[in-house]
């Protein structure tokens, strides 16, 4: 009976309770994470996860890592500093749609055209959770939010399109459902020199379900399971998400092109020959 | 040759200090704009990351960066906007590297939020603002001191931050790297209060020898990992410093937080941890404090000025020497913290405090509190886009004196 749960080395024990409600799918994810690193065998001390504000920015709190809850929207420059100073770190940044797509857009748009080493996990429950409920540029068209209590009339951001436009070299989308697909898709996403990019629906349970009468967590979870297609490959102009509509899932790009980091070193020897002093972290 | 670094380096502990790394040392005599000069402080102190956005009257700062960074060994990134800057040097800064960004006017508004973010989190950092006229887009090109107030108070809650501001190229080294140690020695964001005569105006700048500048190193702790509580400053107001990577696996968030780092929502921590954010700049103000004074012994009249309007109002101050005034002068080199004790001393003696600057009256207002009633204090504002002109000064030196 001794025995402890696979994630607790991750897990800041001393964090928990987390805040996260009951049925809320980050928690799943997080765990789904954790599976990812274990099965890469990355060392625990270089991996370091940034978060912007929400419910997922929590996320940052919980895990046993270097770990920065930075500020709302501005998870991805923390990170590229972070990463470009050390470069021997697995950055990875793990946040909201509210967060990474609304106020953080701009920075998400300019980290994958610049091919930044970084993974983006996004964890999309369609809403502002923390703030109880408002509509984003995620909420789907006709559904209702405390801000859209009449049905949003916003075309939403399709998101894996976005980010394979921009320049990612891996884009996929999960939910809280896939849970074997997610731990593989992470694994591979971290590995991946560049920008990759996951996108994972969830359930809010508390905020848009309730709101939307589309029921608990676990008819959010059943709809997940009935309502998903996987197309791996699929074209990302093809991967719009419609209000209750089936939502297309997987791995839709994944291919090879030199990082930031990479092309900033080639530039500056093609350039500067011997007088280029490469920075490559602290430890050389 | 001459000592380098304004003199805070005499108040810190030999323990704290090295010399500097000669690799970012540009030895020798130069004729260089404030700009120039100042981004060579920041490689002299050790800066290895700049993250900026272009903004004039500063772009020259991140340009001679980027050009110099790559044969130094660093990081120069052009970021997306004035907020990726703001916060992509923290990220460095937590990798273990001295960073800093470079603004004006727009930008340093839009750097606000991370102005608060660096100070609860208690990130070194510097923040270059080569001031121009404002508000909004203002007047891009010509110079202004209307920022200092928001140097300050610019941030939401409450807070303490160290500015400085030199009126020369010269300064604009030596004070940079002054900057660097301050926020290493405080864990502070540091605001350089540039304006844009001084950034564009060029002059002779020496750049001594590697081994005649201090610099504060980052302080690192020796807490085995698993141990190591970020925020314990044990008595000291500033705790010492991990980085990622060294297996402390530590938290750091902008949310109130305990010595752990860790999130603690409620008013005890808050006032324990606000008030030592408060307390580790003001215990430590007579330690931070630099300004220059000049013949203020029986003087009836003090001028109190900061950057390129101290040049002006030296021609002021010589004029109305020639009409008799007895008339003496305070320069601020650091204006925040504000040397209150010393301006409260001379309210005792002089009968006014003559307070020009590019701005409305910002600082003057500050001198007003101080001098609580004892002296007079006479502001002469100006909108911003030129200097003043000296006659202007000396008039109100000349009132203040009746």
């Amino acid at each position: 009976m001794n025995e402890l749960h696979p994630s607790v080395s991750h897990l800041r024990e001393d964090r928990l309770p987390h805040i996260w409600c009951p049925g809320c799918g980050i928690g799943t994810t997080v765990n789904t994470f954790s599976r990812a690193l274990e099965d890469a065998g990355y060392n625990e001390k270089n991996i370091c996860i940034v978060s912007g504000i929400g419910c997922t920015g929590r996320t940052a709190g919980y895990v046993n890592f270097d770990s920065f809850h930075t500020t709302h929207g501005r998870p991805i420059p923390f990170a590229t500093g972070l990463k470009l100073a050390n470069p021997d770190m697995k950055v990875v940044v793990y946040s909201g749609d509210g967060d990474l797509f609304a106020i953080g857009g701009n920075h998400f748009i300019h980290a994958a055209r610049r091919n930044m080493d970084m993974t983006v996990i996004c964890i999309n429950n369609f809403i502002y959770a923390m703030t109880s409920g408002q509509a984003g540029p995620t909420t789907p068209l006709t559904a209702t939010a405390t801000t859209a209590p009449y049905g949003c009339y916003e075309p939403s951001f399709n998101l894996p399109y976005l980010a394979d436009s921009c320049g990612a070299v891996y884009v996929a989308r999960w939910t809280a459902y896939h849970v074997s697909q997610l731990v593989k898709s992470m694994g591979e996403a971290l590995k991946k020199k560049g920008f990759s990019f996951i996108e994972i629906l969830s359930p809010c349970p508390t905020y848009y379900e309730r709101r939307n009468k589309l029921g608990e967590a676990l008819d959010r979870m059943s709809f997940y399971r009935k309502n998903s297609v996987i197309r791996n490959g699929a074209d990302t102009r093809e991967t719009d998400i419609e209000y209750q509509k089936p939502i297309v899932l997987g791995k839709f790009v994944d291919r090879e092109k030199p990082s930031y980091i990479e092309m900033m070193h080639q530039q500056m020897q093609a350039t500067l020959k011997d007088r280029y002093v490469a920075w490559k972290g602290p430890n050389g | 040759m001459r000592n380098v670094v304004s003199g805070f380096l005499d108040m810190v502990d030999e323990g704290r200090r090295v010399t500097a790394d000669p690799k970012g040392v540009l030895t020798g005599a130069h004729f260089i704009d404030g700009d120039h000069a100042c981004c060579e402080g920041a490689l002299a102190a050790g800066c290895r990351f700049i993250a900026g956005y272009p903004i004039t009257p500063s772009t020259e700062i991140v340009e001679r960066f980027a050009w110099r960074i790559p044969t130094v060994g660093g990081v120069f990134i052009q970021m997306e906007d004035e907020i990726a800057s703001s916060i992509a040097i923290y990220g460095a800064a937590w990798a273990g590297l001295k960073a800093m960004t470079v603004t004006s006017g727009p930008g340093f508004s839009l750097m606000m939020e991370h102005i608060g973010y660096g100070v609860m989190t208690e990130t070194p950092s510097v923040f270059v603002n080569v001031q121009r006229g404002g508000p909004s887009t203002g007047l891009p090109t010509l110079p202004g001191q209307a920022d200092i107030m928001q140097a300050r108070w610019g941030s939401h809650g409450d807070y303490a931050i160290i500015a400085l501001s030199p009126n020369s190229p010269q300064e604009c080294f030596d004070m940079t790297i002054d900057a660097f140690n301050l926020a290493e020695l405080y864990r502070v964001p540091v605001m350089f209060m540039m304006d844009e005569c001084v950034g564009h105006m060029v002059e002779k700048v020496v750049i001594p020898s590697a081994d005649k500048i201090s610099v504060v190193p980052r302080r690192f702790t020796d807490a085995r990992p698993g141990t190591y509580q970020p925020y314990e400053a044990n008595g000291t107001l500033v705790p010492p410093m991990a980085r990622v990577g060294d297996g402390h696996r530590f938290h750091i968030t902008g949310l109130t937080h305990d010595e752990r780092g860790y999130p603690s929502p409620n008013p005890k921590t808050q006032d324990k941890l606000i008030r030592r954010l408060m307390e580790k700049i003001s215990k430590n103000a007579s330690k931070i404090y630099s300004f220059e004074e000049k013949e203020t012994d029986g003087a009836d009249v003090v001028v109190l000025s900061y950057g390129i309007t101290s040049r002006v109002a030296a021609m002021a101050i010589r004029n109305a020497k020639k009409r008799g005034v007895k008339v003496g002068s305070l320069r601020l080199k650091v204006i925040w913290p504000f040397p209150q004790e010393r301006i409260r001393e001379l309210a005792g003696c002089a009968k006014a405090f003559v307070v020009p600057e590019l701005n409305m009256g910002q600082i003057s207002l500050e001198v007003e509190r101080c001098a609580a009633g004892k002296a007079r204090t006479i502001s002469v504002p100006h909108a911003g886009g030129t200097v003043h002109e000296p006659e202007a000064i000396e008039q109100a030196i000349l009132e203040a004196a009746r």
